[in-house]
């Protein structure tokens, strides 16, 4: 066991002389984590919709108050109004509008009359998100025109009231256990898997092979100085992200210590998977390839930033065993939760699993000679 | 005087590429024995199966007693390498490289002081102890990695061409000190080298291997009288290179090193 600290010493003496390798690996998740919190985490609003008025009755005036009021309370969209609804549907495909809305010749009379009236919203559906939010939008307030002027003091109709166990969570502070998790495994790429591919080119991988250090030592102590490392760089953005991202408490010390806890194995999950890919590849262009398509399928299917519950079912196979699947997961308990162990047991539980798994394959793979 | 090297019918083959065939030698207790062939010859394939680096394809190399594919730890904890490459850590400290080395080779704290710091002075060293090796010269490089490789007191020294790419005088510091630290200790010493006159002035005996084969082995004196129709003294180790090698050059394509791509951090 001396040879495996002898190795653990000598990269954290080496990786002590590099003190900006901590920085180079929370730069990309932090600048994700404020670029895309920020860019997805605020309501859409000032979208353009144009209001072609064919009928101009008394329902049709209704209707333009109640997006007027949209437009100055929510500022959900900025209201245009058309004479030409050709002109107006120039005006959509040019961009310049974002939606249509025709109130057509008929719509009061048949109001009236109670004869199907209808209103049709024209939108650009190449962006889903502003269409959708604008069909939400003017469905809302075309839902109010239906409204009784005199709402009955006790309704019979089925109500829904939504009660949240949380406190209101923004996107930013969503995308934060991702971030956590993407820093621990750029740490591991950056300060593990690059740096030993380079060292085996080098030929420094050489200077250990003649001593008698065995297989699982040397793989150990590499495993071991790439999980400090990485739990280093994934303490470190969990305090500043915390504090970026405005979670309540972001120095409560019994989080902080289970966090801790997840984000050691976390780290000893990624590092040991790490080396099982990389631990017959002499190509100095190969972990730096890697890193990017890693970095994709890792990522993404984790349900860091959008819910598994969407994705098609090769993604969620993929869900199933990507480790960043359950590290994001524990990460969102303790952080947007502050859940005990009970919450986070079967995610610690893979983690360990899989890096114990990772490092025996590793190390029966791992070459002892040339 | 027993052997400390004992090398028997190895082979090394790289698929349909016989790198050593056959090769058969002894190196006594105590000899300093030189390894000479041209570029491509085996003699770094030879010396890394020595060192369990590679395994033989055939036969086999008792070093120290042990068998280097039956009991290849054993051979390491009595053996000392300075591979072809540089081996020592760029970033880290004179000082550190050999105390990294001495605890992998599980040297006791107490010993490992005084050698490092006996190791230090025999390599002139002392004084740059604390700097990075990066900012050692090329010279001053090479004499780390003989302390590193001498840093657990091995019996047996193995050096692939520790000299290769150093100026003149780095050249003959090296040489000298190895002399001054085999004079010191029980060491067997086997090296690899291009230069013939340092060859000829340092080792007891020397083989000269060519296209995977030994073809020469004896003391220099012997070699040079070994060349006919000229008196031993008019011969150089140089000749006798030639004589056994020929003078075709040795041009050839080999794998690309790892080493050369441009992806890596620059050091």
């Amino acid at each position: 066991m001396h040879r495996t600290w002898a190795i653990v010493e000598r990269e954290m003496r080496r990786f002590s002389k590099s003190p900006m390798m901590i920085v180079m690996s929370m730069i990309f998740p932090l600048m994700q984590l404020v670029v895309l919190g920020y860019a997805f985490g605020g309501n859409v609003k000032h979208l353009k919709l144009a209001i072609v008025d064919q009928d101009r009755g008394v329902p049709a005036v209704k209707i333009r108050e109640l997006a007027s009021a949209v437009a100055s309370g929510a500022r959900t969209v900025d209201l245009l109004d058309y004479t030409d609804s050709g002109v107006a549907m120039t005006d959509l495909r040019n961009g310049i509008v974002n939606g249509v809305l025709t109130i057509p010749p008929d719509f009061s009379r048949r109001l009236l009359t109670n004869n199907d009236p209808r209103v049709a919203l024209i939108s650009d559906n190449t962006d889903t998100f502003v269409s959708a939010t604008m069909a939400a939008t003017v469905g809302a307030f075309i839902g109010h025109l239906n409204a009784p002027e005199t709402p009955v003091r006790v309704s019979g109709a089925a109500g829904l009231d939504v009660v949240e166990v949380y406190p209101y969570v923004p996107y930013i502070q969503y995308l934060l256990p991702g971030s956590i998790t993407m820093s621990i495994f750029m740490m591991v790429m950056i300060g593990g898997g690059i740096i030993f591919i380079d060292d085996k080119a080098r030929g420094l991988h050489e200077g250990y092979l003649v001593t008698p250090i065995t297989k699982l030592e040397l793989v150990a102590g590499f495993n071991i100085s790439g999980t400090i490392k990485a739990v280093l760089a994934g303490a470190a953005i969990t305090i500043i992200g915390s504090i970026i991202a405005g979670v309540p408490s972001p120095l409560d010390p019994v989080r902080l210590l289970r966090m801790m806890l997840v984000i050691s194995i976390t780290a000893f999950a990624l590092i040991s998977l790490m080396f099982l890919l990389m631990v017959r590849v002499s190509d100095p262009l190969m972990p730096r390839m890697m890193f990017g398509l890693l970095n994709t399928v890792l990522y993404f299917p984790s349900g860091a930033v959008y819910p598994q519950q969407g994705f098609p079912a090769w993604m969620h196979a993929i869900a199933v065993v990507d480790p960043f699947t359950y590290s994001v997961h524990a990460f969102k308990s303790l952080l947007l939760k502050n859940t005990g162990f009970g919450a986070i047991a079967g995610d610690v539980t893979y983690l360990l699993i899989f890096s114990i798994v990772a490092m025996t394959a590793a190390t029966a793979l791992f070459k002892r000679t040339l | 005087m027993s052997n400390a090297i004992e090398v028997r019918e190895i082979v090394k083959k790289f698929g349909d590429f016989t790198a050593v065939s056959g090769i058969s030698f002894d190196v006594k207790d105590g000899e300093i024995f030189g390894l000479l062939g041209p570029n491509g010859a085996g003699k770094s394939t030879l010396i890394r199966m020595m060192v369990t680096l590679l395994t033989p394809t055939s036969g086999t190399a008792i070093i120290n007693g042990f068998d280097v594919i039956k009991k290849a730890d054993d051979v390491r904890r009595s053996i000392g390498v300075i591979p072809q490459a540089m081996t020592s850590d760029l970033e880290l400290t004179v000082y550190e490289n050999l105390l990294i080395f001495a605890k992998l080779y599980g040297v006791p704290r107490d010993t490992r002081t005084r050698l490092i710091g006996q190791l230090l002075e025999a390599v002139e060293l002392t004084q740059w102890a604390d700097k990075p090796v990066k900012n050692l010269s090329g010279g001053m490089r090479r004499r780390v990695e003989v302390a590193r490789g001498l840093v657990h007191e091995p019996r047996v020294f193995f050096l692939d061409e520790p000299t290769t790419g150093l100026d003149p005088v780095s050249r003959t510091a090296v040489w000298e000190m190895l002399r001054k630290i085999k004079a010191q200790r029980d060491l067997t010493v086997l090296i690899t080298t291009h230069y013939m006159d340092e060859a000829d002035k340092l080792c007891d005996r020397i083989a000269i291997v060519d296209h995977g084969k030994l073809v020469a082995l004896d003391s220099p004196e012997a070699l040079k009288a070994s060349i006919p129709g000229r008196a031993p003294e008019t011969v150089t180790l140089d000749d006798v290179f030639v004589h056994y090698t020929g003078r075709d050059l040795r041009d050839a394509l080999q794998e690309p090193s790892a080493a050369d791509s441009p992806f890596m951090i620059r050091r």
